[in-house]
């Protein structure tokens, strides 16, 4: 076999093994599962009624900000899933098979790309059930689908940098939350940009995080890709440029110590 | 001639101030066991983390069935087996799952890969075990899963880091049996460890590390007559017996007596069979000591250890800045 179908087997069985842990762990998949339907459910039920939004009815705008909201913890909490797996001997052994060693990383990162779109999908049917409508129709609704899964996807991989970097697992959960909560608050996630002050909208309109729900919620609900498409997928595209090779060279450096 | 199958030549390697490796020189024959004998902090753990290619040395150079560790470490993977003083093990997958990855991982053919992990678990009496996730696996179970993974791409060189540590008496044999197997079958094989016994019992060769480098090297006779020959011991029945015993020995051996007021034994050292257990049991008699055990005994790994270093094995030492 070539250098490519090795690499692919390796990750291949990388993400086996990640699916064996979810199956004998189930609780890791809540943050996936239980805390998305929380979030619809309450934002829609809670806060429907108070909040006005042109054009749509709320749940319909919230859904877009509900989904990458998810999707951005998600993706991040690869740090800790790594870190986990840093703290035990098995990367010593992975490390000492002749194996390739990105795929370590590359399996970590594809399963936590399945996580993502077994969030999405729950959190589609949720919204549904309480009136989401994705009137953009089904090509636009796929095609933000990948808008989503790719933001996670390079957010994934800042995970992986993260992850390589911290010492112990438990470090990892208080930044997560003090970065990617304030991130999801400050953007179009659950109220338009226009209701904040100027100078909050200013960032909000400005920060990936707005730009990927723009696209998001532009495609499901219009069908058409709006302004904020292509910088959504050009900031994915930036952090994955960044983080992927940050990322590796990391781990590399934390596993060669 | 036979062929080196692992060999360093001055290894060094320093985490901040701590030098673990200072000049570290080892060589294994093919198909021999070296025990790399050494306390806590010695540098063992180190030795084997270059050798199996997992950190760089910081100066030196090591190969591995001769290939260079640091310049070929994807060569030299795919001829070794590690098994660690901390299993790397999968919690969550079962044993059979646990060595099926890792066979594929060697890149073994899948067939094979179940075959040989199939034929592991059985000889390492892991068959009920076989389909429970690993959490549930006892130490001993862990450290034979842990060999048997080492093992399933059959390669010609093993490391094994402290492969007893831990282990209750019974696990213990069961290592040992394993790794004379290993050895019979002509594997090349480098075993660190703390304890004497072990080193003595399975390792052809033996190298005591301190403080990173090598201070002694030989066969277990040959580095137990580095320390002395052989002594003649005896055990009291009372301790109210020690002095008089001290003295009679003193009387027919060479130099001081040694001592051991808790296990009442007093030894010391002799330049000559002939004779000297009919005498000495004669002369203990005439002085009223009553015996519980007397005989010979040449020196054990631990005495060599505590001759060549000044302090026992067994102690946890911290490596010094």
């Amino acid at each position: 076999m070539s250098g490519v179908s090795w690499w692919l087997s390796d990750t291949v069985e990388m993400v086996r093994r990640n699916l064996i842990h979810i199956k004998r762990t189930p609780e890791l998949l809540l943050d996936v599962t239980l805390s998305p339907i929380m979030f619809v459910v309450l934002f829609s039920l809670v806060f429907g009624g108070a909040i006005e939004v042109r054009d749509f009815d709320y749940t319909s705008f919230l859904m877009a900000g509900i989904f990458v909201q998810t999707i951005a913890f998600a993706g991040i909490y690869t740090s800790v899933l790594l870190a986990n797996d840093l703290q035990k001997g098995m990367i010593d052994r992975f490390r000492s098979l002749p194996m390739s060693q990105s795929s370590v990383l590359a399996g970590r990162t594809f399963t936590d790309l399945l996580r993502a779109l077994l969030a999405v999908a729950i959190m589609w049917a949720v919204g549904m059930a309480l009136g989401f409508r994705p009137t953009g129709g089904l090509l636009p609704s796929i095609a933000a689908i990948g808008i989503m899964l790719l933001f996670g996807f390079a957010l994934s991989w800042i995970g992986v940098a993260a992850g390589s970097l911290v010492r112990t697992p438990e470090a990892l959960q208080g930044v997560i939350f003090a970065v990617v909560f304030p991130l999801t608050f400050v953007s179009s996630a659950f109220v338009p940009t226009s209701s904040m002050p100027d100078w909050l909208a200013w960032f909000a309109d400005r920060q990936p995080m707005t730009l990927v729900i723009d696209a998001v919620r532009s495609l499901t609900l219009t069908g058409e890709p709006g302004p904020a498409a292509i910088p959504a997928i050009l900031w994915s595209l930036g952090f994955l440029v960044v983080s992927l090779p940050l990322g590796i060279w990391l781990y590399n450096r934390r596993t060669t110590q | 001639m036979t062929q080196t199958m692992i060999e360093a030549v001055g290894l060094h390697k320093s985490f901040g101030d701590t030098h673990a490796l200072a000049g570290l020189d080892l060589d294994v024959a093919e198909g021999t066991i070296l025990g790399v004998l050494g306390p806590n902090g010695a540098g063992k753990t180190t030795a084997v983390r270059v050798l199996t290619t997992l950190i760089r040395p910081d100066a030196g150079h090591a190969t591995v069935a001769g290939i260079d560790v640091v310049q070929h470490p994807a060569e030299v993977r795919t001829r070794i087996g590690v098994a660690g003083q901390y299993a790397a093990l999968d919690e969550l997958l079962t044993g059979l799952e646990n060595l099926l990855m890792v066979g594929r991982l060697y890149r073994l053919d899948a067939r094979v890969a179940r075959q040989r992990a199939t034929a592991l678990i059985e000889r390492f009496e892991l068959g009920d075990a076989a389909n429970r996730p690993v959490k549930t696996y006892s130490g001993g179970m862990r450290r034979r899963l842990d060999l048997g993974a080492a093992l399933i791409a059959e390669p010609p060189v093993i490391f094994l880091d402290e492969p007893t540590t831990g282990l209750d008496p019974k696990g213990r044999l069961s290592m040992w049996e394993l790794i004379a197997d290993l050895a019979r079958g002509g594997t090349t094989l480098l075993m660190t460890t703390q304890y004497l016994e072990e080193a003595d019992r399975l390792a052809d060769d033996i190298a005591v590390i301190d403080h990173g480098r090598v201070i002694a090297r030989g066969t277990a006779t040959e580095l137990k007559r580095q320390v002395g020959g052989e002594r003649l011991e005896i055990t009291v029945d009372k301790p109210a017996y020690l002095d008089a015993a001290r003295r009679v020995l003193e009387a027919l051996g060479d130099g001081a007596a040694h001592v051991v007021d808790e296990s009442r034994r007093v030894s010391v050292a002799i330049t000559a069979h002939d004779g000297v257990l009919t005498h000495a049991i004669r002369e203990l008699d005439s002085a009223g000591v009553h015996v519980d055990d007397i005989g010979f005994r040449r020196p054990t790994l631990d005495e060599v250890f505590l001759s060549l270093t000044g302090r026992p094995a067994e102690e946890t030492v911290e490596v010094e800045a």
